[in-house]
C-alpha cells in the first residue's frame, strides 16, 4: 500500500470518527427530546407531583434548582471574582501565586462526589445546618468556584495592559483603576464564565445527594434551612428507584428534557456571548 | 488614614479570596481523613455488640473474615481454628428463646444476661453474638472475645464488601478498586483513539466552516449533566448491550465503559487539539518539502512534537473517568463483587459512596469506611491533576 | 532547468507576482533580491508548490522544471518535492536526533535499508560540512546544536533525498557572521552538483555566491542579469538605486 493510500485510509477514519461524535450527540439529545416532549405541558411544569411520582408535575424540582443556582452563585461569584482579581492584578509571579494557581486547578479536578462528602461533613453535620438549601448551595458553590476563578482570570488578563498604564498615568490608584477601567472591561467575559458555571451547577447530582436533596416534599421549601427537591436528583430517583419505575418513566423523560434544556440554554448563551465578545475585541 | 485602612482591608480580602482554593483543599483533606482514618479504630464486630464464648475455648485468633466464615457455616469445628475438636454452635440473640421462656427471662429481660451465661457455660462449642446491653461477661464460665480492630489489609485487600453483614461487616474494597480500574481502563481504551482521531481531524483536516460547527458540538457534549448520561445509558445503552451480547441484564462494566468514554471524549479532544495546533508551521513545511505526505507529517512530526499535550489530555481524561459518579452508578449494576469480565456488573468507588452514604449510620464503621474511600478518591484525583500539570509543563523541545 | 512563462500569482484578490518570465540553467546559483514583500519568497515557493498549502491562492502561467509543467494535474507532488530541496529562513529541525533528522526524507520515501540510510546520512552531513562537528552526537537531539549547525543540518537533510534543485529562502538571515560564511562556502561547493536558487536580503551575499541575480519589486521582475553586470553596471536605474542603498 503506497503512502497516498495509507493517507486516504487514515483520513477517512478520522472523518468517520467526527461524524460518530456528532451522531452520539444527536442520539442522546434527540432521544430525550422525542420522548420528553410528549410529557411537557404547562401542568407538568407548574404543578406538584402526584400519585407517587407517576402523575402531576415537577414544579418543586424546578424551584429547588433555581434556589440552588442562586444560592451557589451568591457564594461563589464574589469569592471567585475577588480571587481572580487578586491573582491577576495584585500578586506577582512568585511561588505563592503559582501555588494558588495550582491549588485552583486541583480544586477543579476534584470529583463531584468528594464535594458532596465534604459538604455533608462540614455543612450538614459539622456546622449543623442539616440537609438544607444553604448546605447544598455552599457545596455547589465550592464546585463552581474554580470555574469562576479560571474564567474571571482569563477575562481580566484579556484587558490590554495599555488601559491600566493609561489610567495610572492619569494619577489613578490601583484600586480605582480596577474599579473603573479593568473590571468593567472584563465584565462581559466574567459574566460568560458565571453563566457557564450556572449551567454546570444546575446539572450536578452528587454534591446535592447528601446535602439538600429530597425526593418528595409536600410543599415548597420555606427557608434556607429546609430541604429542597432538585431536577438532577429528581431524574436520578425517578429513573432508578421511584415507587413504580415503569410508570414514572414518562415523568423521567420529561424531567430529563427540562434539565437538558436548562443546562444547554445556559451553555449556549455563554458560548454565543463569548463568540460575540471576541469579535468585538478583535475590532478594537 | 481611613484610606490606608480601607486599602489594607481590601487587599487582605483579596488575598484571602486568592488563597481560598488552597484553604478549601486543606479542609477537604482534613475532614475526609479525620473521618476516614477513624475507621481503623473500629472493631471488626458490629458496633454495640460483642462475641462471647465458653471460657474453656482456647481459640484467640479472630478477624472479620474468620467471624464471617464461622457465621456462614464455612468453618464448623473449633479444631479448624486451632482449638479443641468441638463443633461450633452459632448463637444469636433470638436463639435464647429456644432455651428459656419469656417468664424465665423476666418482664424487662432483667434475667437475660444470667440465663445467657448459663447457656454459654453449658455449651462448649458456643459462640454467641449479643448486644452489650445484655452482656453475660461478668458471670463465670463466659469469656468475651477480644476482637481486633479492622486492619488496613482487611480494607485494601479484602475481597468482599458486605458493610451490613452481622456479626462482622466486611469492608474489603478490592471489588471497587478493580471495578474502578476496569471501567476506567476500557473507557480510555475506547475514548483515546476516537478522541485523538477527532482532534487530528479538527486541527489538521477540517475546513474552517466545519471547525466552527464541530467545536460547539463537542462543548455541548461536555455540558450534558452526568445524570442525563446515566439516564440515557440506562434506558438506551443497557438494553442495547443486553440484546447484542445476549446477557441477562444490560447493566455491565462494558456499558459503564462506553458511557464513560463518551463523557471523557470532550476533555481529550479539546486538550489534544490545542496541543496539535501548537505545532510550529515551519516544522510541518519542512516535512512536506522533503516529500512526505500530510499523514506522514502528522504521525512522524506533529504527534511526536505534541506528545506532552496529548499525554496531559489522556491523563485528564482518566481523571474524569475515575471520578465520575452518577452515570456509572446508574449503568453498571449494583454488585460490589470482583468483576471477572466486562460483562459483569461492577461498582466503582464513587458509585459506592453515592449509593451507600445515605444509609450508613453517622459515625459508624460503614460511614467511616465510605469517607476513607472518599479520601482515597480525593488523593488519586489530586495526584492525576498534579501529574497532568507537570506533564504539560514539561517542554521536551526548546521553542525555536 | 527551471523555466517560467508569464507567471501571475494571486493571494485571493491581491496580485503578488506580475507576469514573470525567466529561466535558470542547471548547476548555477541564482539569487533573488528585492525589498521586503516584493514577492521573491512567493516566487521561490512556486517551484516546489509550497504555496499550495495556503488557501485561496491562484496561479496563471507556466512553470516548467526539466521541461515538464509542474502544475499539471498529473504531477505527483510528493515526488516533485523530493526532487526539489528547500532550506528555510529559520532552522527548523524535527524533534528527533541529528541522525533521524537527516534520515527523515529517506524514510518517508520508503527507503528501509539500514546501511544505505547510515551511509547517506554520513555523506550528506559531510557535504554540509557538519559531519566532523556532530559525529559523536548523531543520536542526540537536534535541538542541542547551535543555530548555524542546525541550519547546516537542515541543508544535509534536504540533500539526503538526492534532489536536483535546492531552494534556499534567506538561509543565513538568522545566523551569526561565521555561520553565514560557512554556509556561503557550502553553496559554492554544492553548486557543482545541484542547481541552487537563493532568496536573500543581503546584497553582498548575493554578489558573493550567485552567478545570476534577479531583482524583484512589487511583484515584478525588474531586472535579471549576470551577477557581475547586475552589481557593477545594471541596466535599470531602479536596480542601481536599490543596490546602492538609496531605498530599502
Amino acid at each position: 500500500m503506497n503512502k497516498r493510500t495509507k493517507q486516504k485510509f487514515a483520513f477517512f477514519f478520522f472523518r468517520l470518527f467526527s461524524i460518530i461524535i456528532v451522531g452520539i450527540l444527536i442520539a442522546i439529545l434527540g432521544f430525550i427530546a422525542v420522548n420528553g416532549i410528549k410529557v411537557i405541558n404547562w401542568e407538568f411544569l407548574s404543578s406538584m407531583p402526584k400519585e407517587g411520582m407517576t402523575e402531576g408535575g415537577i414544579f418543586p424540582a424546578i424551584v429547588g434548582t433555581c434556589y440552588l443556582i442562586i444560592g451557589s452563585m451568591i457564594f461563589a461569584v464574589p469569592l471567585g471574582v475577588m480571587a481572580a482579581i487578586y491573582t491577576v492584578e495584585y500578586a506577582g509571579n512568585g511561588k505563592f501565586v503559582r501555588f494558588i494557581r495550582m491549588m485552583t486547578n486541583n480544586l477543579a479536578s476534584i470529583p463531584s462526589i468528594v464535594f458532596g462528602l465534604f459538604g455533608m461533613a462540614l455543612f450538614v453535620k459539622g456546622l449543623n445546618f442539616g440537609d438544607s438549601i444553604i448546605a447544598g448551595s455552599l457545596t455547589l458553590g465550592l464546585l463552581a468556584l474554580p470555574l469562576i476563578i479560571r474564567t474571571s482570570e482569563e477575562a481580566l488578563k484579556a484587558v490590554p495592559e495599555s488601559y491600566r498604564t493609561g489610567s495610572y498615568a492619569l494619577g489613578a490608584t490601583k484600586l480605582q483603576t480596577i474599579r473603573k477601567v479593568v473590571f468593567p472591561c472584563a465584565l462581559p467575559n466574567i459574566l460568560t464564565g458565571i453563566i457557564l458555571s450556572i449551567s454546570r451547577v444546575s446539572g450536578e447530582t452528587a454534591p446535592i445527594l447528601f446535602t439538600v436533596a429530597a425526593y418528595f416534599l409536600p410543599s415548597l421549601p420555606d427557608s434556607i434551612f429546609s430541604q429542597a427537591m432538585a431536577l438532577p436528583y429528581h431524574l436520578y430517583v425517578l429513573a432508578t428507584s421511584g415507587t413504580d419505575i415503569e410508570a414514572s418513566r414518562p415523568m423521567a423523560y420529561g424531567t430529563a428534557l427540562v434539565l437538558v434544556v436548562i443546562v444547554l440554554f445556559f451553555n449556549l448563551t455563554a458560548t454565543l456571548l463569548r463568540q460575540k465578545l471576541s469579535k468585538n475585541m478583535k475590532n478594537k | 488614614m481611613l484610606k490606608k485602612l480601607s486599602n489594607f482591608t481590601i487587599k487582605s480580602l483579596l488575598t484571602f479570596s486568592g488563597a481560598f482554593a488552597g484553604i478549601t483543599i486543606l479542609f477537604i483533606s482534613i475532614f475526609l481523613f479525620k473521618e476516614g482514618l477513624g475507621f481503623f479504630k473500629k472493631p471488626a464486630v458490629e458496633e454495640g455488640y460483642s462475641l462471647y464464648v465458653n471460657s474453656k475455648n482456647r481459640v484467640e485468633d479472630f478477624n472479620s473474615k474468620r467471624i464471617k466464615e464461622i457465621f456462614d457455616h464455612e468453618i464448623t469445628n473449633w479444631s479448624e481454628l486451632g482449638g479443641d475438636d468441638v463443633d461450633i454452635l452459632l448463637f444469636r440473640m433470638d436463639d435464647i428463646f429456644n432455651y428459656y421462656s419469656d417468664e424465665e427471662l423476666g418482664e424487662e429481660y432483667e434475667f437475660l444476661p444470667e440465663k445467657l451465661a448459663e447457656v454459654i457455660k453449658e455449651e462448649e462449642g458456643i459462640i454467641a453474638f449479643v448486644p452489650h446491653l445484655y452482656s453475660p461477661a461478668e458471670y463465670s464460665g463466659v469469656k468475651e472475645l477480644s476482637v481486633p480492630n479492622i486492619t488496613p489489609s482487611d480494607f485494601f485487600a479484602g475481597r468482599d464488601w458486605l458493610p451490613t453483614a452481622t456479626p462482622s461487616p466486611l469492608f474489603g474494597t478490592l471489588p471497587m478498586l478493580l471495578g474502578t480500574l476496569l471501567v476506567s481502563f476500557f473507557a480510555i481504551l475506547f475514548a483515546l483513539p476516537l478522541g485523538l482521531g477527532v482532534a487530528i481531524y479538527l486541527s489538521e483536516l477540517a475546513p474552517e466552516a466545519i471547525r466552527k460547527f464541530l467545536k460547539p458540538i463537542i462543548e455541548l457534549l461536555a455540558g450534558i449533566p452526568s445524570v442525563v448520561y446515566g439516564f440515557f445509558g440506562l434506558v438506551v445503552l443497557a438494553p442495547l448491550v443486553q440484546k447484542t451480547f445476549n446477557l441477562p441484564v444490560g447493566e455491565t462494566a462494558l456499558t459503564g465503559s462506553l458511557i464513560l468514554a463518551i463523557m471523557a471524549l470532550p476533555t481529550i479532544i479539546s486538550i489534544a487539539e490545542d496541543a496539535l495546533r501548537n505545532t510550529p508551521r515551519a516544522m510541518k513545511e519542512a516535512s512536506l518539502a522533503l516529500g512526505a505526505t500530510h499523514w506522514q507529517t502528522i504521525y512522524r512530526v506533529i504527534i511526536p512534537y505534541s506528545k506532552s499535550g496529548i499525554s496531559a489530555a489522556v491523563v485528564l481524561g482518566i481523571g474524569r473517568a475515575i471520578g465520575e459518579t452518577m452515570a456509572v452508578l446508574m449503568v453498571t449494576g449494583n454488585a460490589a463483587l470482583i468483576p471477572t469480565s466486562l460483562f459483569d456488573p461492577v461498582r466503582t468507588i464513587p458509585a459506592t459512596i453515592a449509593a451507600e452514604l445515605g444509609e450508613a449510620p453517622s459515625g459508624g464503621a460503614h460511614y467511616q469506611a465510605l469517607f476513607l474511600l472518599g479520601a482515597i478518591l480525593f488523593i488519586i484525583t489530586l495526584f492525576i491533576s498534579i501529574a497532568a500539570e507537570m506533564i504539560s509543563k514539561k517542554k521536551n523541545y526548546k521553542d525555536m | 532547468m527551471i523555466v517560467t512563462k508569464n507567471i501571475n500569482f494571486y493571494y485571493g484578490d491581491f496580485q503578488a507576482l506580475k507576469n514573470i518570465t525567466m529561466s535558470m540553467d542547471a548547476n548555477t546559483v541564482t539569487a533573488f533580491i528585492g525589498p521586503s514583500g516584493c514577492g521573491k519568497s512567493t516566487f521561490l515557493r512556486l517551484f516546489n508548490r509550497m504555496n499550495d498549502l495556503i488557501d485561496g491562492t491562484r496561479l496563471e502561467g507556466e512553470c516548467l522544471i526539466k521541461g515538464k509543467n509542474i502544475y499539471d494535474k498529473s504531477i505527483n507532488i510528493d515526488a516533485l518535492r523530493k526532487d526539489i530541496g528547500m532550506v528555510f529562513q529559520k532552522p527548523n529541525p524535527f524533534p528527533k536526533s541529528v541522525f533521524e533528522n537527516v534520515a527523515y526524507g529517506l524514510r518517508v520515501n520508503g527507503i528501509k535499508d539500514k546501511k544505505f540510510i547510515a551511509d547517506k546520512v554520513e555523506e550528506t552531513l559531510k557535504a554540509a560540512a557538519l559531519f566532523e562537528e556532530v559525529k559523536d552526537k548523531l543520536h542526540k537531539s537536534a535541538f542541542e546544536l547551535s543555530g548555524g549547525q542546525q541550519q547546516r543540518l537542515c541543508i544535509a537533510r534536504a540533500l539526503a533525498v538526492e534532489p536536483s534543485i535546492l531552494l534556499m529562502d534567506e538561509p543565513a538571515s538568522a545566523l551569526d557572521p561565521i555561520s553565514t560564511s560557512k554556509i556561503e562556502e557550502l553553496i559554492h561547493e554544492l553548486k557543482k552538483k545541484y542547481t541552487i536558487v537563493i532568496v536573500t536580503h543581503n546584497m553582498q551575499q548575493a554578489a558573493r555566491v550567485s552567478d545570476k541575480t534577479g531583482f524583484f519589486m512589487l511583484g515584478e521582475l525588474i531586472e535579471y542579469n549576470d551577477t557581475k553586470k547586475m552589481f557593477l553596471n545594471p541596466d535599470k536605474e531602479i536596480t542601481q538605486n536599490y543596490i546602492t542603498g538609496r531605498f530599502g
